[in-house]
């Protein structure tokens, strides 16, 4: 990665115009032919130093449901519990984490009955509690790390 | 999702895996859909003011720029203040994620949540200390949990 992939990584987290030429308007703005926009871009994406460019979409906006749940799993349940947490596609991302409450979880479904039900469906095949934190309020949600 | 029809939809999954690498890239999406360019750049301005649309970008992975270290920091602080100090804390530059979510007591006393993300533990200790100093003594107590192993990440990405 060189200065030029920097610039482009800082600059593209802020947006990127809807319109006919997108990336020429965008090279033109950072110095860059288009063609060499598009490779650097190409690149980037192979060596994952990004994880993915395009349309960022809210799934709540969307009429989906999203939350963050936890669970306190007993140590010596931990892979049994996590086999189980992981077999529901709801489930999108799953992480262990160092505390009491070791196990949080993002759930997403196309409606907020299916959130509740996959919820319930957890807490029975567990056995254990499920914390549901969904958000009350978002103050933000992004990414502006300085590559 | 009363402002949502079909075409959006069909644009959402034509797009949400990513945008094409070429010159045109609204086009290329329009062709694979069979719409018209017009149609798609349209309707997808839209979905942006509506929000729909977070923004259009590029998600660098955290990792392979040396941001190493990342926290999820949790507090507790008084609900009545929670929404301005909320948009504080969203404001800094470290913070990826910033939200209010429920306690459950006793076991779970924190209510405002932020993601810190630092090249380093020394980073993200300093993070902690200047987010601890904007909340001052609205601060009744704080931690921060650190991801021991991913146990999943599909390709699910809403944000």
């Amino acid at each position: 990665m060189d200065e030029i992939d920097r610039r482009i990584i800082n600059a593209l987290q802020t947006g990127f115009p809807i319109s006919e030429r997108p990336y020429l308007e965008t090279a033109r703005a950072l110095g860059l032919s288009e063609q060499e926009l598009l490779d650097r871009l190409d690149r980037l994406l192979k060596d994952q130093t990004l994880s993915r460019f395009g349309p960022l979409y809210d799934a709540e906006a969307m009429g989906g449901a999203l939350t963050l749940a936890a669970i306190r799993v007993p140590d010596e349940r931990f892979e049994e519990v996590t086999n189980i947490v992981n077999a529901f596609p709801e489930v999108a991302h799953n992480y262990a984490r160092n505390h009491v409450l070791n196990m949080w979880f993002v759930l997403a479904t196309e409606t907020p009955a299916q959130l509740q039900q996959a919820l319930i469906s957890i807490e029975n095949q567990t056995g254990l509690t499920v914390y549901n934190m969904p958000k009350i309020t978002e103050y933000f949600v992004g990414l502006k790390l300085e590559a | 999702m009363s402002n949502l029809d079909e075409i959006d939809l069909k644009i959402m999954r034509a797009t949400q895996s990513g945008l094409p690498l070429t010159p045109l890239p609204y086009h290329a999406v329009a062709e694979q859909l069979e719409l018209s360019a017009d149609i798609v750049i349209e309707r997808m301005r839209r979905m942006q003011e509506l929000g729909v649309i977070r923004r259009i970008g590029a998600v660098p992975n955290h990792y392979q720029l040396g941001y190493r270290f990342n926290g999820m920091t949790v507090w507790n602080v008084p609900d009545e203040k929670i929404d301005a100090l909320g948009k504080k804390i969203g404001n800094l530059d470290f913070v990826s994620h910033c939200y209010h979510r429920p306690r459950h007591l006793p076991l779970w006393p924190y209510n405002l949540f932020a993601m810190v993300h630092g090249k380093s533990q020394k980073d993200v200790d300093q993070q902690i200390k200047q987010i601890a100093e904007i909340l001052g003594s609205d601060n009744r107590g704080s931690d921060v949990l650190y991801s021991t192993r991913i146990l999943k990440k599909t390709g699910f990405r809403s944000k």
